[in-house]
């Protein structure tokens, strides 16, 4: 054996060997979103020797993205996130063949790209996104490592992967339907701690490695849920639903994935909202004859200098009957839960509602700047 | 009889707690009712339920003991 091989330290272990490092180098998998996640899943898999990695992101790195997203620098602010990722991976190890996919996963695209691969690594930050993914691969047949974080809390799981006889269990079998993108909060809204998905993200590479290699026991009839603040793993045992749908090409075809308001709320869409901008609110807030309310989480940060209500949009719905017969002004983090607010209430209270365009975040913005 | 329910991310927004310990329920479905009248909000939520650590997809008898978690799905990244 060759022991100036770079993959030595790993060939050595009992039950690795040469056949797993082959294994690996004739692997393909496709990381779809090259954030908090899937950053560390791409380092782990260039180091350990996968053969061909694809990565798919649409977007730029952001400063804000800098703080968990630890291969991008700050002079790379603006850039592909894409882009930035494959120099830093061919840099670490110039053996692998990383494939750039500078665009988001669509219906249109999706089935196209999959089935090259063996394994789809879900790093991404949204429902429409993880259920697209789920779908697809369902109908081809691959496996998938899911990962995903809410406030200090993640997820992770292999979906579509049996190693018996029983037939795999995938997404769908824990939340049949879809919710809509306002039914829970993203993580520019409540927030991420960067070690959070650095931590699931290489649980996902710790899976995908075994799953290629065949290494030990693989994590898909488990659901692992991590507490960063409690320093926990909580362990579910995942079993077949009965409700999910048969899901083939025509279902895919037929699924709306860009699900933005509670399908139950259809009417909602239609309720247009005036949004106000920051000018304009200065001049109201003090204003007797408006009603202002904070729809942020009691958790969200910062805390607000004028007289306002809080009620969260997650107990909206049930508390609109304490609301106050006079025009209301709903505020949230950036301005986009704050619309969902104004539409029910305006639809269940009849009174007139608007929103704060750009939320507490455009307001911050302007008022530490004067 | 009591048994433990435990709550899991975006969950905790509603119940502001990570546990109660509820008694005279014998089974999922009056653990739901109740948890849904104290917790108005959880009747519009989506998650799944696991006892012991099993999920559970129907209305089940408990047991003195038994932990019930309601868990929600996590999108971010």
């Amino acid at each position: 054996m060759d022991l100036n091989n770079r993959y030595i330290r790993q060939i050595i272990l009992p039950g690795f060997g040469i056949a797993a490092q082959e294994k690996l180098g004739k692997a393909k998998v496709l990381i779809v979103g090259m954030g908090g996640l899937g950053c560390p899943v791409l380092q782990y898999l260039v180091g350990v020797g996968v053969g061909t990695i694809g990565i798919m992101d649409a977007d730029k790195i952001t400063k804000s993205n800098l703080h968990r997203q630890l291969l991008y620098e700050e002079k790379e602010v603006g850039r592909l996130k894409v882009e930035a990722a494959a120099i830093k991976a061919k840099a670490q190890n110039s053996s692998v063949n990383i494939i750039e996919y500078p665009f988001e996963l669509s219906k249109n695209n999706a089935a196209e790209i999959i089935k090259v691969y063996d394994l789809v690594i879900d790093a991404t930050d949204n429902f429409s996104a993880k259920y697209l993914i789920n779908d697809v691969c369902v109908w081809l047949q691959k496996p998938v490592v899911f990962g995903a974080v809410s406030g200090y809390e993640g997820q992770v799981a292999v979906f579509n992967f049996s190693s018996d006889a029983k037939p795999p269990i995938h997404y769908r079998h824990l939340f049949p339907v879809q919710p809509a993108a306002n039914e829970f909060a993203t993580c520019e809204e409540t927030g991420v701690i960067g070690v959070l998905p650095g931590i699931i993200g290489t649980m996902q590479a710790a899976e995908a490695i075994k799953l290629i290699a065949d290494l030990g026991k693989p994590l898909n009839n488990r659901l692992l849920t991590y507490n960063f603040l409690a320093a926990r793993w909580y362990e579910i045992e995942m079993n077949s639903s009965a409700e999910v749908p048969l899901i083939d090409e025509h279902f895919i075809n037929t699924t709306n994935y860009q699900i933005v308001c509670d399908f139950t709320e259809a009417d909602l869409e239609e309720i247009d909202i005036d949004e106000i901008d920051v000018s304009q609110f200065l001049d109201l807030k003090y204003d007797s004859n408006i009603f202002i309310l904070d729809v942020r989480e009691l958790h969200e940060y910062p805390t607000i200098d004028f007289s306002h209500a809080q009620i969260p949009m997650s107990v909206l719905k049930e508390s609109i009957h304490l609301l106050p017969e006079k025009p209301i002004y709903v505020l949230c983090h950036q301005g986009i839960r704050s619309i969902y607010a104004a539409q029910l209430i305006k639809l269940h209270k009849k009174v007139e509602a608007y929103s704060l365009k750009g939320g507490l975040t455009a307001y911050f913005n302007r008022v530490s700047n004067e | 009889m009591d048994v433990q329910v435990i709550f899991f991310g975006s969950i905790i927004d509603i119940t502001l707690v990570d546990s109660v310990l509820l008694n005279n329920c014998t089974d999922l479905d009056s653990i739901v009712n109740d948890l849904i009248e104290r917790y108005p909000a959880l009747a519009n939520k989506k998650y799944f339920i696991a006892v012991n650590q099993k999920m559970v997809h129907e209305n089940i008898k408990l047991k003195m003991g038994d932990t019930v978690a309601l868990m929600p799905p996590f999108s971010g990244g």
